[in-house]
Formats: C-alpha cells, structure tokens, sequence
C-alpha cells in the first residue's frame, strides 16, 4: 500500500458517516430484514399476509428512504466520494460481513433448504411459510425455497434499481437501462412465469427471457415432455427457446451488442447493476485477472455444450423410422453447426482473433473429440463414459449453484458485482463471441481528449482496462463488455460513448491520437484486432 | 547500443519512451524523483476525493516497465553536465546518455506573498501536494476552513476536492468571473454560480495579499488584497504553474520561462530535447502561448520527440487547439479557438446559447466577415473531436457547423439533445442582426 492510500484512508477520516435521516432508514430495512428473520426462527406470525407485507413493505421503503437522503439533496452528478473510504466498499470489515451472510443465505438455499422451512410433503414452516399467501395469490400453491428467493431477488433489483436511476438521474442511458432491466425481471422472471403456471398446470417454469446455455437446463427431457404435454402453447415455447440461441440473440447483438442482453435484460445483470452497483470498483483489472478469465468462462462453455448434447442424446433413440431425431443424426448436427461457426471465425476474421483464436481451436476440437467419443463409446444408459446424469448434476452444482450463486452473488462486496457474468456465464461468453467479431457496437473513444486518469478502468464492473484502449486513441471492442455505459458516465472529459455503427472502422486504431498535425504524422491506420494485449507498449 | 535518458515520468516523458521502444531497441532510462510510476497527474484529485486508489491512477501496471524494457530510476538530477554528456543525482551517483530529453513538467507559481512558506500552504501539481493535502486536510475537524487563491482548472479541483470532505472553501478569484481570462463572460459567470452552488464562498476581484500565522508559527488567516482577514487552516495555491526549471541553472541550456527549444524540440545543447510543459518554443506556434502546460500537448510532444530520436527527424506541429475540464458537475471541451472578451481578435465574432438549466451553454466563435468557424467551447454537452477537428481543418463556415452541429454530438445515447434549440436560437439571432 502506498503512503497516500495509508494517508487516504487510515489516518484521515473524511466524512464517510452517514446522516441521521439515513441511520432511521437503516433501522426501518433492518426492522424489515429482522421479521425474515424472527419468520426463519419460527416465530409464528398469526396473520402471514400482514407480517409478510410489512417486512418486504419496511425493506423497500428503508432503502428507497436511504437514497433519497443520499442522492435528493445533491446536484446530479457523478457520486463516487468517499468509495474507497467506506469499509463497506473498501472490502472492509462491513463488506466481509455482508459477503459471509449472503453466501451462508445461498448455501441454504441451494443445499439445505428444509433449514429455511421449506417441505415438499406438507406444511411449510418458518420463512418459507411466511410466503406461502404470496405465492398462492401468484400461482396457487405453497411457497418454495425458490418462490421466496424470487420474491426477495425482484424486491432488490426493484428497490436498489430506485437507488441507482436517483444516483445516475443525469445521464438517461442509465435510467433507461435501468427501467429496463426492472421491468424485465419484475414481468418475465418474476409474474409471468408464475401466472402461465396457473393457467396451464403443465407448463415448465418458464422464464423467456432466460436463454441457453443460461438456462442450462432448457432442453432436459422432462421440460421437453412437459412442452409437448402443454400441447400449441408449449410447442411455440420450446420453439421459442430454440430460436433465442440461433436466431433472435445473434440478431439483437449484431445490432445492439450483448448489452441488450446482459445489461438491459438479463436477472444475473440486473442485480449487478442495482444490488451490486456499490460494489462495481472491486473488479480485478490486471492482466492476469483478463487471461484467467478467457480460460475459465470459455471451459464453462465447453462444459455446457457437452452436458447439453450429452442431456438431449441420452434422451434420444436410435430409430429414424419412430423419430426424425436419432442420436446420430444430433451428433452430427452439433459437429456441423460448430464446424461451420469455427470455420467462419478462422477464414473470415482470423485477423481479429489473433491470440484468441488458439483458446477457439481448442475448444472446438475438445467439443469434437468428445462427441467422437460419445458416438463410439456409448452405452444405452451412458454417454461416453459417464452417465449422462451425473454431468448434468456436476454442472448443475458446479455452475449453476456454486458459481452463479455462492460466488457470483455472494461475494460482490469482495470481488466486485459481476464475476459470474465475467468468469462463469456461458451466455455472457457466447454472446461475447458474437459481438467481438459480429456487431456494430463498439465504445467510441472521443480522439484524443483522454488524460488516462482511470476513472473508466476504477469503475468498469467486468475488469476492462478502458483506459488502456482510450488513452491510445483505440476503441472499446472486446468481448466482456456488458455494455453498461458507466465508464462513459464516469469519464470527466466526454471521452467514451457507447454507440451501434457501421462494421467499417470499428476496430480501427492509430498510431497516435488526434493531436498532432495529421499529415505529418501520416496517422498509420491499420484494421488490427484487440485482441493484442491490453498494456501492449 | 544508444543510451537515451529521459528526466521525468510524466505523460510527455512517458510517451516519449513508449514511442522509441515501439520503433527502436535503445535502451532507455526515466528518472525521477516524483513518483515510482508514472501516474495520471489530472486524476490526483479523485484519490483525494476517494474515487480511486493510488494505483488506479497508474495507467500501467508495474511489470509493464520491465517487459518493455524501460528502466525506471528513482533519483533527483542536480547538474547537468552537456559537454560530457553526464548527470549528477543529488544522492551523488551519476549517468552517461548519448541523447537526454527534459520532460521534467511543471511546478506551483508562487508570488513571493508573505507567509508563503508556512507548513499548511500548498499547491496541488505533484504527488507530494497529494500527500501533503492528505496530511493538512484529512477532515473538516482539523481543517474546519480553507481559502483557495487562484481561479483556474487546478483551484477548482482543489475546491471540489475539499468540498467531498466537508472544508468551508472560500476562493479568491482575481477576476470578475472564474476563468475569465480563458473564457467568455457568459460561460464563465455559469461557473461561478455553479461553484457557489457547491457551497464554494467565490470572491471575486479578489487577491492574496498575505497569509497570516498564530504563535505556533501555522496558518491562521490570510489578508486579501482589499485588506479583509479570513481565517483559515489551509492555503491553496493554485494561481498557476511554471516550468520546473530550477536544476538547470548553471548548465549552459539556454533558458527562459522555459527550456528554449525550436521546432524540433531541440534546446541549445546538442543532442538535448525538452518536452512537455518545461519546454518554450522560441517561436510561438499560432494563437498557443509559447509554454503550454496541458496535458494533451505534453503527449503530442512526447509523440514527436520519439520519432527524432528514432531517425525520422519530426517537427512539432501541433494541429487543432483542444482542450477539455471539468468543473464538478460539468464538463468542458473546447476545440479551436474562442477568446474571452478581453483576447478578442479583431474580427471574431460570438454566438452563445445557454440551457435555462444553467448546467449547458456553448459559445461558438466565427469570423464576422467571412463567416469562417474559427471554434466552439461546450459546456454539459459532449462533442466528438474528429468531426469538429476536420471542420477546423476544412475551414468550414459557422453557418455549416450550426446546421450540422448534431452531428458532432458525443453525449450518451438517449441524451435529449439540444442542438434543436441551439439551432434556433442561432437563426433567430441571426435574423435579428440582418434585419
């Protein structure tokens, strides 16, 4: 550590307090958060619907108060002050209580439910109980440990959603952005799945906007007999849940980039934005911190490809003449498609691949070694030489649980809002892939007014070194960005904008940034890719 | 294999390095006794205000230096000897270099105002100010009071600064609006009452006359020039920089408010380049003044300097004028040139729009006769610099870049623009002065 970071932050003591308005506000959410609590220790509420009404009723208005006080009596503006003082956002002694508390809260839930009330074969009891009027109201049956977290995970993209279109009310890209994202997880994750279960008992939960590999267990036989049970309307969903892979997300991110998904729509990014804005700083910027993440967010998706052909082809049958779909006939349908991709990232945008494409041709022959291998070692119960079901569960644990959950969540006051999206979501990769190299979106860099003083680099939640490419004089085109406008919103000189373009240029970078007399320097433009390390001199 | 030493980590003596590592394999070495690695020097303000840490100010990351092969040496060069192409470090040691280039910046303009060398005066350049700040000014208890003497981009950092943390801040400004030896009266009262906004006490046609100290020997008041006492614990002064020339005294390098270079940014002494804010051109490049002390000129110097010592002899030739500020909540960029009234060139004329929010105003500045654009200064509205670059360089006419402003917009998308109405109002005016 520095002397001024000591200096900064130790021996000086700005006044990161907060207000005595804002202590009350404080005491109204716990007040809120305690009732869960006194509901966990089964404490019996006589009236559910009340208790449960003015815990969730005491939350939202104790955190919507909080920001209020912060943000109302302020001019609009960037409100970063004091960031690096708060223990709470400084990964101090707060932030690791809040980090234990939470990813203890997922351990519970993904593992240990029956801890929190939850019994599949009678009467909840304890904070699932607390629930359960809300969610018969909603779908007509008894809480579940998932209902509950629903409910909560809503609450908080709602309320902190408040708090963070009152911090950034200036800049309308963010408050858009943030209606958005409101919108999408109070409707499509939250009401309609749930009202769509009670009007048709046979259809799967469904969230429409959670897309493969996301939602990894998509195409699992149950939910396939389940919408073909459904009959039309079940049909249309599960064709649905196939055109979103291959045709309306490349679409929608060749125009718009995966922000349009990742920061505009999707649940795991709309708590980032909201819940986890405080945290957004604590993402590691280093270079080292970029080459783990190309490692392990790319095995996530080759892990997800292979448990899903392995789920759909332990499920398949080997007559053509009862089915149009054999097991062959899938494996060599994966084996094509991936083909054709690789193939046109190789011939057609090679250049801008450079080192990545090494982690592609990897990948791709992983994917294809294994379904060699699931062809010819194969059983009637196995899929090469597991059980089909026991990749599904280790992914299931491994990814779905552990990673997006424990950690992806658990540990935003420690490792930033977003390392599930940057290291683990096989979605947030894909979609990468499309808009490095298949989108007309890119975060112009404003000529060459950048002074290289970090705000956009600090406050990037997905770890990018924007300030590496700005200060070049570069554009931002690489395939992490969640696209959420904040390094533009931060930057003090006008530097950054996130904007959809022509392909032409986007990737284009001079020698020298604008400045100097250009035909002396005879700026050198050359279409190279950015893939070139990020400190590259 | 060559040995060229560059004196200072700044932006210009950095990017001076970086660019004769991109194009040759000398070895280089960069001196100073600052910093350990070069930092944002325009960023030190937000560690202070707690936005970033030290290291998020450093734009590279500590093995950079290594992998690319630029000596990084910690040291305070005294005495330079020209003739024998040697240093002197004031810890003793020395260095032999076949080409050196000056890139040691700029340093606080002190007036030689009694009381000036009390503990709790400071000014704000260097990491040293930083920490010292850090020290005098850790709260509002120790520091209940501060007054800021200057009126310009680094007296508004430090009241913003001081503000996130509490001070009361009054700041003496000579002028009758801030910045408005740079800038436009309209833009520059929107400031001033910007500033006053942010609970900042602005006295204008105000000076330091002198700072006053208690028995303890610290700063207890300061006297203004009008005579008025205001008590205080902390004196910034911020009423300007100069080139950090000091060490060379002596050597034989022809000096004068600066090092003394021509076009190719060479000084007197052979194989001796200066960049950067110490350097003065001997012949004043356009409307810029012969010593800039910005940071987008120290790059572009450090840019051409690279390329002469890499063998394509260059010429600075800086191209558009650009600069951008913040001044807390609003941003500035200006591109080519708009005089305040006091500069006005003789056929220059103004058009100024202001938002009646009185967060975004834009003077645009043309020729009276002929109609040229000669610039345009922005405030809460961002502007994209190549598009108004090429009109400068196209020498378009303000009626085009007043047509087509919305082109050169930069704001984030869903921003409601205002060129409408800027358009509007420029017709509007533009009736009214033909009628």
């Amino acid at each position: 550590m520095s002397s001024i970071d000591r200096d900064m932050s130790l021996t000086g003591h700005p006044p990161t307090q907060i207000t005595f308005r804002q202590k009350l506000a404080s005491g109204l959410g716990m007040a809120g958060l305690l009732l869960l609590l006194l509901a966990w220790l089964n404490v019996d509420f006589p009236n559910k619907t009340l208790w449960l009404t003015l815990s969730l009723a005491a939350m939202a208005s104790g955190v919507i108060w909080f920001s209020a006080e912060a943000y109302r009596h302020q001019p609009a503006g960037i409100k970063n002050n004091g960031v690096y003082f708060k223990a709470m956002t400084s990964r101090g002694f707060r932030a690791w209580i809040l980090a234990l508390a939470l990813t203890g809260l997922y351990i519970l839930l993904y593992f240990y439910p029956a801890t929190l009330g939850l019994n599949p074969d009678g009467a909840n009891h304890g904070l699932i109980a607390l629930f359960d009027p809300l969610s018969r109201l909603l779908n007509g049956h008894q809480a579940s440990q998932w209902f509950v977290y629903g409910t909560l995970y809503t609450l908080a993209i709602l309320i902190f959603g408040i708090k963070f279109i009152w911090k950034y009310r200036h800049n309308r890209y963010e408050v858009i952005r943030t209606i958005s994202v409101m919108f999408f997880q109070t409707a499509f994750a939250f009401l309609i799945p749930e009202i769509m279960a009670r009007l048709n008992g046979k259809l799967p939960y469904y969230d429409l906007k959670s897309i493969w590999p996301l939602n990894y267990y998509n195409f699992e036989r149950y939910r396939i007999n389940a919408f073909i049970d459904a009959g039309d309307i079940g049909l249309a969903m599960l064709l649905f849940g196939i055109l979103s892979v291959f045709v309306i997300t490349p679409l929608l991110t060749y125009f718009y980039g995966k922000r349009w998904y990742c920061s505009w729509v999707c649940g795991c990014g709309g708590l980032a934005e909201t819940a986890g804005d405080p945290f957004r700083h604590l993402s590691d910027k280093s270079l080292m911190a970029w080459r783990v993440e190309r490692w392990v967010v790319h095995s996530v998706v080759v892990f997800v490809t292979l448990m899903t052909t392995a789920v759909v082809y332990s499920y398949l049958g080997n007559d053509g003449g009862k089915y149009w779909l054999t097991r062959d006939s899938f494996l060599l349908g994966v084996a094509t498609l991936l083909t054709l991709v690789f193939a046109w990232a190789m011939i057609w945008k090679r250049e801008q691949l450079q080192k990545d494409a090494r982690y592609g041709a990897i990948g791709y022959f992983v994917i294809i070694i294994s379904l060699i291998g699931f062809h010819y070692l194969s059983g009637d119960s196995n899929v090469f030489l597991f059980r089909s079901e026991t990749l599904r569960k280790s992914y299931a644990f491994l990814i779905g649980a552990v990673f997006s959950g424990v950690i992806g969540v658990g540990f935003y006051p420690i490792f930033g809002s977003r390392v599930w999206c940057r290291f683990g979501c096989p979605m947030a990769a894909i979609l990468g892939f499309q808009q490095r190299l298949f989108s007309r979106f890119r975060i112009t860099t404003n000529g060459g007014q950048c002074i290289s003083c970090g705000n956009c680099s600090t406050y990037c939640e997905m770890g990018i070194d924007v300030r590496a490419y700005a200060q070049k004089g570069e554009n931002i085109v690489r395939s992490s960005c969640v696209g959420c406008g904040i390094c533009s919103a931060v930057c003090p000189r006008g530097v950054l904008k996130l904007e959809n373009g022509p392909h032409q240029g986007r990737n284009e970078s001079r020698e020298f940034p604008l400045g100097n007399d250009p035909d002396l320097l005879e700026q050198v433009l050359h279409s190279a890719g950015k893939t070139k390390s990020s400190q590259s001199i | 294999m060559e040995h060229i030493a560059i004196i200072g980590n700044g932006i210009a003596g950095i990017t001076a390095a970086r660019h004769i590592r991109k194009q040759s394999d000398f070895r280089i070495s960069i001196i100073s006794a600052e910093a350990e690695h070069f930092f944002s020097r325009t960023a030190l303000m937000y560690v202070y205000m707690g936005h970033m840490r030290w290291r998020d100010i450093e734009p590279y990351e500590a093995q950079f230096w290594q992998k690319n092969r630029l000596d990084l040496v910690q040291g305070y060069v005294e005495k330079i000897i020209p003739e024998e192409n040697t240093l002197f470090f004031s810890d003793g040691r020395h260095m032999t270099y076949d080409r050196l280039i000056l890139a040691t910046g700029s340093r606080t303009k002190f007036f030689g105002w009694e009381g000036m060398e009390l503990p709790q005066v400071t000014g704000l350049v260097t990491k040293q100010d930083l920490e010292r700040l850090g020290r005098l000014a850790p709260d509002n208890i120790h520091c209940p009071r501060a007054v800021i003497v200057g009126g310009g981009l680094i007296g508004v950092e430090l009241a913003e600064m001081l503000r996130t943390r509490d001070i009361a801040v009054t700041f003496l400004v000579r002028e009758k609006g801030f910045w408005n030896n740079v800038l436009p009266e309209g833009e520059s009262m929107m400031i001033s009452r910007h500033i006053e906004a942010h609970g900042v006490e602005l006295r204008h046609e105000t000076g330091l006359g002198k700072i006053l100290s208690d028995e303890k020997g610290n700063v207890r008041a300061v006297q203004t020039t009008e005579g008025e006492e205001i008590p205080c614990n902390l004196v910034g002064i911020t009423t300007g920089v100069t080139p950090n020339i000091g060490f060379l005294k002596g050597n034989g390098i022809e000096t004068d408010r600066g090092i003394l270079v021509n076009r190719m940014l060479e000084t007197s002494a052979p194989g001796i380049y200066a960049i950067g804010d110490c350097a003065q051109q001997r012949e004043a490049w356009g409307n810029r003044p012969t010593v800039e002390a910005v940071w987008y000129t120290g790059r572009m110097m450090g840019e051409v300097v690279a390329r002469t010592i890499c063998g394509i002899p260059t010429a600075y030739q800086p191209g558009n004028w650009f600069n951008s500020a913040k001044f807390f909540d609003i941003e500035y960029q200006t591109y080519g040139w708009v005089f305040p009234d006091i500069k006005r060139r003789s056929r220059e004329a103004h058009f100024h729009w202001r938002h009646k929010n009185d967060h975004q105003c834009v003077t645009v500045a043309y020729d009276e006769e002929d109609g040229t654009f000669l610039g345009i200064n922005t405030f809460g509205i961002r502007m994209r610099h190549p598009v108004l670059d090429s009109w400068l360089t196209g020498g378009k006419s303000v009626d085009f870049v007043m047509e087509h402003l919305h082109e050169a917009g930069f704001d984030p998308e869903f921003t409601s623009a205002n060129f409408q109405d800027i358009r509007r109002a420029y017709r509007s005016e533009l009736k009214s002065t033909t009628t």
